[in-house]
């Protein structure tokens, strides 16, 4: 109990810290950036305020206050749970996010799941029979696609299956003129579909040239000689030994990929519309929309550093040296 | 009759050595021998005489780039790859010299269940892995453990017992002695030596002569991957007098309880 209670409170003062870091230099980023967030709030407009109506807003927003003192401000008022108003939507950063965040994770989420179990069943197969053509094949596809930009294939998609053959929706989560309420879940399935596949493709690459790399080794250990030694068979050792021991590293791949993720997101909910965090990321970075760009920046590193505590918590889970180890170390820390 | 017998065993390996070139490394040549039920053979030899390449020709598991030759029959069938594949793990059983065998991932139990499922003889009754454990002095709880908790007597005792639920007739046990003291190292001989006792026929491999005449019937002893010497155990004695090869005495005497520590005391 005592280790749990430990292993929670060190966790939560670091992401505090990591988040407090992160805080400094993105607020520090749009301080430096040439983006005026009252040039960003007028827009068209900027041409009928006069030098003394700017000065007033200046004044008001606390523009001309010392950057150190306007930081404290930010924070403070991002601590108590207020985290701005969105001039690029007209809502409050946190209706934005809230809202954008739940189209997002419904995509990333299945990305993420997709590209785990494809990839990781790739990379087994492959590493099961190193130099074949299967593996072959796997190794020239992860090759390919770790190398090619998720912009670049969301396009091409779009280019084939939207414009060419018209099977998928060409933007958006779904139909353009539709209310929310009238969408069926079919609807949303298939504007899901392409930008799905689009995200998927980068992380099944990954995990399978990790996955597989990790099974040729698992395949020449010494426990592999013993069960084969003992008349197991190749299905035999691939489920039980293969696996098991190829999952633990396939874990951290995937969770430490929640960031890269994350960047795909931007980019294939641009090239598609979809309206998630990602495509809400560039308009305001476009528009210098300054409380919903520093927002965003804070939730993705939420949710990386929370994705990166999981990975964390399953190795212990899964690999009991670990565990015992960390025992260990809490009975001399003790 | 002999129930394994090995006739001018070959391994060699080949590799590639530039673009077109290959090279084939004869690593064992022209090894013949045989081994009894109820007897235990020591294969004896400095590391790299070929021992285990012996070992791992006879089961079949020899890395992809090595080819054996000649002629092995088990029990008088001819020891063919799909022979081999019938037999390993249940009637020809390997027990491997270290931890890093077991698998770290699976609990001692399961690793005991798999072996006797491969076997075919899988454990159905309640408390049989608790009972195959209870043989060899290894208290129910280490089913639950995993291998790394396993200290190098204990995980060789687990070997043992996974041995033992195979049901195998021939065991080619793998440098048994290396790393344990010798309180551990006359426990598993005294559980090889029960394995001859009961009608199976046991190799013993091992780099340790001392260590092996302590429960060898026969030794063979192996020089850079050919026979260099065949000889009773008993003939081990005195002053190797009634060994046949000069090469068996002269390994005989250089061991340090023999004429190597004498010869000092002469100097």
């Amino acid at each position: 109990m005592r280790s749990w209670k430990a292993f929670v409170l060190v966790r939560l003062i670091r992401l505090a810290l990591v988040l407090a870091g992160v805080a400094v230099v993105a607020f520090v980023l749009v301080k430096l950036s040439p983006v005026d967030p009252i040039d960003a709030y007028l827009g068209p407009d900027i041409a009928r305020v006069g030098p003394e109506q700017r000065a007033l807003i200046t004044e008001k927003w606390g523009l001309d206050q010392p950057a150190g003192v306007q930081f404290v401000k930010w924070l403070s008022s991002m601590l108590t749970g207020d985290l701005g108003w969105s001039v690029t939507y007209n809502a409050s950063v946190a209706d934005v996010i809230s809202e954008r965040f739940r189209s997002s994770i419904v995509l990333m989420g299945l990305a993420w799941a997709f590209s785990g179990f494809i990839g990781f069943s790739l990379g087994i197969w492959a590493g099961a029979n190193p130099g074949s053509w299967s593996d072959r094949i796997i190794r020239l596809y992860a090759y390919i696609l770790a190398a090619t930009p998720t912009f670049w294939i969301a396009i091409l998609l779009l280019i084939v299956f939207s414009v060419g053959l018209r099977w998928t929706p060409v933007c958006c989560a779904a139909p353009i003129g539709m209310l929310p309420e009238d969408v069926t879940l079919l609807q949303r399935l298939h504007h899901l579909l392409l930008p799905l596949i689009a995200l998927s493709i980068l992380g099944i690459a990954q995990i399978a040239l990790h996955t597989r790399v990790k099974m040729i080794e698992i395949m020449q250990s010494d426990f592999v000689l013993y069960a084969r030694a003992q008349g197991a068979t190749m299905l035999d050792i691939v489920l039980h030994h293969g696996a098991r021991n190829a999952a633990l590293p396939a874990i951290t791949v995937l969770f430490a990929s929640l960031g890269e993720l994350f960047g795909g997101s931007i980019l294939a909910e641009t090239v598609f519309s979809y309206p998630g965090l990602g495509s809400a990321t560039i308009e305001a970075g476009i528009r210098g929309d300054v409380p919903l760009l520093l927002a965003i920046t804070l939730t993705a590193t939420l949710f990386v550093s929370v994705g990166n505590t999981i990975a964390d918590i399953l190795y212990h889970v899964a690999d009991p040296r670990i565990s015992s180890a960390s025992e260990a170390w809490q009975g001399i820390a003790e | 009759m002999s129930l394994l017998e090995i006739e001018r065993l070959t391994v060699s390996f080949h590799r590639r050595a530039g673009l077109l070139r290959r090279v084939n490394v004869d690593c064992v040549r022209d090894i013949s021998l045989a081994v009894a039920r109820g007897e235990v053979l020591a294969l004896f030899g400095a590391s790299g005489a070929g021992k285990s390449l012996v070992a791992h020709a006879v089961m079949g598991l020899l890395p992809a780039n090595a080819t054996a030759g000649g002629a092995m029959r088990f029990d008088g069938r001819l020891l063919d790859p799909p022979a081999q594949a019938a037999l390993r793990g249940s009637r020809i059983a390997l027990i491997p010299q270290s931890i890093g065998h077991l698998d770290p991932l699976a609990t001692v139990g399961q690793q005991l269940r798999w072996a006797a499922r491969r076997a075919g003889h899988p454990m159905t009754v309640p408390g049989a892995v608790e009972g195959a454990l209870s043989r060899f002095d290894l208290a129910p709880a280490v089913a639950a453990t995993f291998p790394h908790a396993l200290s190098g007597g204990m995980a060789r005792r687990v070997m043992l017992a996974m041995t033992t639920v195979s049901g195998a007739d021939l065991v080619i046990a793998d440098e048994p002695s290396n790393g344990l003291d010798a309180e551990n190292t006359a426990r598993v001989f005294r559980c090889l030596k029960s394995f001859a006792e009961a009608g199976k026929a046991v190799i013993v491999i091992s780099h340790d002569l001392s260590a092996a005449l302590e429960i060898a019937d026969r030794v063979v002893l192996l020089r850079d991957g050919q026979v260099a010497a065949q000889e009773r155990a008993n003939a081990f004695a005195g002053d190797g007098e009634a060994l046949c090869a000069a090469y068996a005495r002269a390994i005989w005497n250089a061991l340090p309880q023999n004429g190597f520590s004498r010869g000092h005391h002469e100097a």
